[in-house]
């Protein structure tokens, strides 16, 4: 009678302990999984002011009609190719696609602004050394953001590989999240110099 | 196919971590916690007067408007572009508060000789849409840059921070929290298991035994408050007059630099 209790109680006590470590795991699991999600929407966002700068220049460009139209429309081209990406965050092939697509945008862009050195007026404009900062601004929080990213993934990553967490992790369907590459050369600050006297 | 993915996925693994790096050679939050801060090696890039002097005004800024302008001079940025070192550091500093991320870093290095020296100002998240880029590099531009290279630091300095006041003004506003104010960031189960303890401890003890009110408002109000850096909890003292601490404050890379 007093034997049958006891493991009664040891089995009930297992189980507690079991399930509290399970449901601890499984929340940590989630809020790790939001922390990629929401680090992610800020590379989104990043990128997507980046995008709007670019749109404005564009729009200036356009305006003034003896514009070599041929690197303008790449530019062009490029841009709405890198918004048409479907990005999922547990497939490395489409950050992948959506890293080529917007090294493919700055790029072109880049032609673009070289191009620019034919108009001396249009560089030397109050209007154009903001943008330059603010481009720059965008790109390093550009480099921050992929690195936040990184940073939440890994974290995930190894709570979902590192044993016990690993059980859990498959019994609930959690896999390793892709990371995000850097631009080739993006490390360090953009080379979009127009050379300002 | 599954090879390479791994293979990719363990380059990157090492990409991530070198990118991290930077972490590890900036220097630790200065202890007592000052907002002008010179960490070359001589420490004489102010003279001691004009230190005392700029570390009062900042200290008056960080207490009227709750805005933390930190002040950072390097010997060198360690092969780091000035932005990626100055948003660490405010980030590993905790400048600005927590709640609001309202800090400002100004990264000066001295290594490079003239006119490559770096001038960094690095803009919290919550004074991003105050100080944008453009705003910061014009304050750099020609607040500070133009002493700086006539060698009149502190003059570059003083323009500096009241064109950064003035800029984040309106911003965001807000008394600062006393000292003997009851919400003190202890978690509030250890202060519940604390009560039950005692409650436990005083029953056995025969009962009679009341829980002393004046004890507990010692341990809040006392030992726990001097552990807490960086938690949103540190406001201690600004009624001392010296600078009460970093307040958790983060950085998304917003800002601008110059070189002098």
């Amino acid at each position: 009678m007093k034997g049958t209790s006891l493991a009664l109680l040891i089995i009930g006590g297992l189980f507690l302990i079991f399930g509290f470590w399970g449901c601890n795991a499984y929340n940590g699991f989630v809020s790790g999984d939001q922390g990629v999600k929401k680090a992610w929407s800020n590379v989104e966002t990043n990128y997507q002011r980046r995008s709007d700068l670019y749109g404005s220049v564009i729009k200036t460009v356009e305006a003034s009609a003896n514009f070599e139209k041929s690197t303008l429309q790449s530019v062009v081209a490029a841009r709405a190719a890198a918004t048409q990406i479907k990005i999922d965050i547990n497939d490395p092939a489409s950050l992948q696609a959506y890293q080529q697509a917007q090294a493919n945008l700055q790029g072109s862009f880049s032609r673009l602004i070289a191009s620019f050195e034919q108009y001396p007026d249009l560089k030397t404009t109050k209007a154009f050394q903001d943008f330059q900062t603010q481009i720059e601004g965008t790109e390093n929080r550009i480099n921050v953001a992929r690195q936040d990213y990184n940073k939440a993934v890994e974290d995930f990553n190894l709570r979902v590989k590192r044993f016990p967490g690993n059980i859990m992790a498959g019994l609930f369907n959690f896999t390793e999240k892709a990371y995000y590459e850097a631009d080739k050369g993006s490390e360090k600050a953009p080379d979009i110099k127009f050379n300002i006297q | 196919m599954r090879i390479t993915g791994y293979l990719i996925l363990s380059f990157l693994l090492i990409a991530t971590t070198a990118a991290a790096q930077v972490d590890k050679i900036l220097p630790e939050r200065p202890s007592p916690a000052h907002l002008y801060n010179d960490l070359t090696k001589s420490s004489n890039f102010l003279t001691k007067a004009q230190a005392e002097y700029l570390e009062n005004s900042l200290v008056s800024i960080d207490d009227s408007t709750s805005n933390q302008i930190a002040i950072v001079v390097v010997e060198s940025l360690e092969g780091y572009t000035a932005n990626e070192y100055a948003t660490a550091l405010g980030r590993k500093w905790g400048v600005g508060s927590q709640a609001f991320n309202n800090g400002v870093v100004v990264l000066i290095s001295t290594g490079g000789g003239d006119g490559n020296r770096d001038a960094y100002i690095a803009v919290g998240y919550g004074l991003e849409g105050a100080i944008p880029d453009v705003t910061a590099d014009n304050i750099l531009e020609n607040e500070l840059i133009p002493f700086f290279k006539e060698g009149n630091y502190l003059e570059g300095f003083k323009r500096t921070i009241d064109a950064l006041k003035r800029a984040a003004a309106g911003e965001y506003k807000q008394q600062r929290k006393k000292r003997n104010s009851p919400e003190v960031g202890i978690p509030s189960i250890v202060f519940v298991l604390i009560l039950i303890l005692i409650s436990i401890l005083s029953s056995r003890g025969g009962g009679g035994t009341m829980i002393n009110r004046r004890g507990h408002r010692g341990w809040t109000g006392g030992t726990w408050m001097g552990g807490g850096w960086g938690g949103g909890s540190s406001w201690g003292g600004s009624s001392g007059g010296g600078f009460g601490g970093f307040g958790g404050g983060s950085f998304g890379g917003g800002g601008a630099g110059g070189k002098w």
